[in-house]
């Protein structure tokens, strides 16, 4: 089953790109441990989430910490924090 | 132009790349009835300058789909916290010079103190947790304008335990 990751702000322009379907790796469980793995993808992640404490990310559109679980996630979003209003 | 409508509520949250009309908005939570003694309605407005520079514009990017579902859940807490005749909240993307209009926020009681409670708690929720992110355009390019320490501080405070209705409720 494939997951679609959004990323949003800087985020996206660090990445190149707004959105993508990827296959989640074996052992990948929390949102954590998947901005760990992208980050080990390639010069652009590695940027985008070297300071992985300031990204916030979003499960199916609801606020997740990073210790939140993967399992069953259709969209996982990454983006800085938010500054609406 | 999208536009939601929560069950049983005379509530609105709509994301559009429009001007809107305050007081066109404000009236018509207001038309036609005669329990509202409160409309409180606050715009938020694109200064002309970001930390002492002079700005261009200001560029607002957001997350389709979570936007609206996000401030809708603070919609129906600040209806559940507070006895609110109606809300309408309109947030505004895309490109945004100084002097237009940002974001709407307008909220009907019977008396006051709930408009006003509720129109800042919903302003607080928008500006730390509804996901939007404002870019700055400067002459000498585009800066993302970074998270204040403020804003979080001003949303936590509505989480710390209340005094007074909220606590008996």
């Amino acid at each position: 089953m494939s997951t679609r990751l959004r990323y949003f702000a800087w985020v996206r322009e660090r990445i190149g790109k707004p959105e993508e379907l990827i296959e989640m790796p074996s052992g990948v469980r929390t949102v954590g441990e998947l901005m760990a793995w992208l980050a080990s993808r390639g010069e652009e992640y590695a940027h985008a989430f070297e300071n992985p404490n300031v990204i916030r990310a979003a499960i199916d559109h609801h606020h997740v910490r990073s210790d939140a679980a993967i399992k069953g996630a259709g969209e996982i979003a990454f983006f800085p924090p938010m500054t609406g209003g | 132009m999208r536009a939601r409508y929560i069950e049983r509520m005379k509530a609105t949250v709509r994301l559009q790349r429009e001007p809107f009309d305050a007081a066109a908005e404000a009236a018509e939570l207001t038309r036609g009835r005669a329990d509202v003694g409160a409309v409180v309605t606050f715009t938020g407005v694109c200064r002309g300058s970001e930390q002492g520079e002079p700005i261009a514009a200001l560029t607002l990017e957001y997350y389709p789909g979570m936007a609206e579902a996000e401030i809708e859940r603070h919609v129906a807490e600040a209806v559940a916290r507070w006895p609110l005749l109606g809300v309408t909240v309109v947030h505004r993307h895309g490109r945004i010079v100084p002097g237009e209009d940002i974001v709407l926020v307008v909220t009907v009681s019977s008396h006051r103190d709930a408009a006003f409670a509720a129109a800042e708690f919903l302003m607080d929720y928008l500006k730390t947790r509804a996901p939007f992110w404002k870019q700055v355009e400067t002459t000498s390019g585009k800066t993302w304008v970074d998270a204040k320490a403020a804003d979080d501080s001003a949303a936590a405070r509505w989480k710390a335990p209340r005094r007074g209705r909220e606590a008996a409720e």
